[in-house]
């Protein structure tokens, strides 16, 4: 039988936690916020036998931004505090913004920037911009410890390159280089609550007033949050322009492999990769410039 | 197995033996018969159950009631602790007809004294913001947006009144 508790550890520290996890057996789930995690009990998708809560860990809610390491986002922090950190919004914008556009307030003082990646939906709304901005994640496990990058985490709907009883610490986003900008966009169809119909990160170096390096990502329009390198191809060694923009925009746009949901149709999200990557570019432009 | 929890709701303390999986929302109302919480839709996205934890907003039916051991815990019945005086955000809904059905109410007003702890002169955008995560059937929302910028006006005039809460 089904059973439908369960049992409660909440270790205070990483390796008590995966300890825990190696020991308690395959239907143990990790709980940072617990709002995706308790939705999918809720809605009888999975009936854990045990839960490993991460928020006694200290230190583990740290956010930081240095000029070295750039900034680290501990696996309990909340999207809240990413959301309203100074430091974030005056050197990664296109985080912070990701982060305040997440669900809406309650859930922000839950849930958990970490926990939205690990939940791998494909439209994790804080993963284009992370990915953009090439972030990798620090991961503990029975194997030891390890890094990955956030590029190679997503495997399909639900699923990421964790291994059994592995936790993720922290996801790292080196500094941003001199004259590069970076953006996220997203549109979704009531507003700021639910969960993104088309979003993208985008980030662009500039040198003088070309593109030299260039890193776009499309959420919700793939198995997971996808790269679009053709467009990225569009605008590299490019004098940047509006023009240039919206051609990456219809690269990306033949690039992305949209269904159709509750969210929008297949054709709508297509027509909307093209308008939402210009976008994203115009605004990851206008901040490498100033 | 049960664990042993200390609930701070409201000023008043609770020792309780809890199974793991229940919500804060199911101890609130069912163990302390605080049912001024409400419950819609057990899912984050209606915010009838919004109560605050250690001063930040959040949905109790999505919060275990064992992570919030030895937290403080406000709901709305902590807003009027007396139960004559209300609390100004409570006496702005009634002023404004911001009620309705009043399935919403509790977790409006806790959104709002939220939003004014962190925010004490939001704007009309702000507070539109602040509610993203209350559903209303009834009012419209308008209603509810007046009243939450009268309370405001007025607790900031009277700013011992705030914190006597
Ligand atoms: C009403 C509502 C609205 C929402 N709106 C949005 C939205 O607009 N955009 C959006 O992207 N999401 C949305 N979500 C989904 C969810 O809130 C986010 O994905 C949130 O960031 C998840 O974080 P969490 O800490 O609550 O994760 P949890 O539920 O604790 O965990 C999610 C998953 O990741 C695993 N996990 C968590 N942390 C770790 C870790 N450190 N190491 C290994 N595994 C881990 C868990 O085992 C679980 O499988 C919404 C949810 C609700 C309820
Ligand atoms: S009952 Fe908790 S958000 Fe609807
Ligand atoms: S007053 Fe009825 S739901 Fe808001």
């Amino acid at each position: 039988m089904k059973r439908s508790g369960f049992d409660y550890y909440a270790p205070e520290s990483i390796s008590e936690a995966v300890v825990l996890l190696s020991d308690l057996g395959e239907n143990t789930f990790v709980m940072a916020g617990g709002t995706d995690l308790l939705i999918r009990k809720r809605h009888g998708m999975i009936f854990p036998d045990a839960v490993v809560a991460l928020k006694k860990i200290k230190g583990l809610d740290r956010i930081s931004v240095g000029p070295k390491k750039g900034l680290v986002i501990g696996a309990t922090a909340l999207l809240a505090d990413v959301a309203a950190h100074k430091g974030i919004q005056n050197k990664y914008p296109a985080i912070s913004d990701a982060a305040k556009n997440t669900a809406n307030v309650q859930i922000r003082n839950m849930g958990t920037v970490v926990g939205n990646l690990c939940n791998a939906s494909p439209s994790a709304d804080n993963a284009p911009a992370l990915l953009a901005l090439g972030a990798t994640l620090s991961i503990a496990g029975p194997q030891g410890d390890r890094t990955l990058a956030l590029e190679d985490f997503f495997l399909g709907p639900g699923l990421t390159a964790l291994k059994p009883a592995e936790i993720v610490i922290a996801a790292t986003v080196p500094p941003p280089p001199a004259n590069s900008g970076a953006a996220y966009v997203h549109l979704s169809a009531r507003g700021k609550v639910d969960c993104s119909a088309v979003c993208i990160g985008a980030h662009i170096e500039l040198q003088g007033r070309k593109v030299n390096n260039a890193r776009l990502f499309v959420g919700a329009c793939a198995p997971i949050p996808m790269r679009t390198p053709r467009a990225e191809k569009t605008v590299m060694r490019k004098v940047f322009t509006e023009k240039l923009a919206e051609k990456a925009g219809a690269a990306a746009s033949e690039e992305a492999l949209p269904i159709t949901d509750v969210r929008a149709t297949q054709d709508y999200r297509n027509s909307m990769v093209a308008v939402m990557t210009k976008r994203a570019l115009l605004l990851a432009h206008k901040r490498a410039r100033s | 197995m049960k664990h042993d929890i200390q609930l701070m709701v409201n000023g008043d303390s609770y020792s309780l033996a809890i199974d793991p999986s229940r919500t804060l929302n199911q101890v609130l109302r069912e163990d302390l018969n605080l049912t001024g919480t409400k419950l819609g839709c057990g899912s984050g996205d209606c915010g009838a159950c919004t109560v605050i934890v250690d001063g930040r907003s959040v949905s109790s039916c999505l919060t275990l009631a064992v992570e919030v051991d030895g937290k403080e815990i406000l709901t709305v019945e902590g807003l009027a602790p007396s139960g004559e005086k209300l609390h100004p955000i409570q006496e702005a809904f009634i002023e404004k007809g911001a009620i309705q059905c009043g399935f919403c109410t509790p977790g409006m007003e806790l959104s709002a004294y939220h939003l004014l702890s962190q925010n004490p002169t939001p704007s009309e955008q702000e507070i539109r913001e602040g509610l993203s995560g209350n559903l209303c059937r009834c009012t419209g929302y308008n209603k509810i947006v007046e009243a939450i910028s009268v309370s405001a006006d007025r607790m900031n005039r009277k700013p011992s009144k705030r914190k006597s809460r």
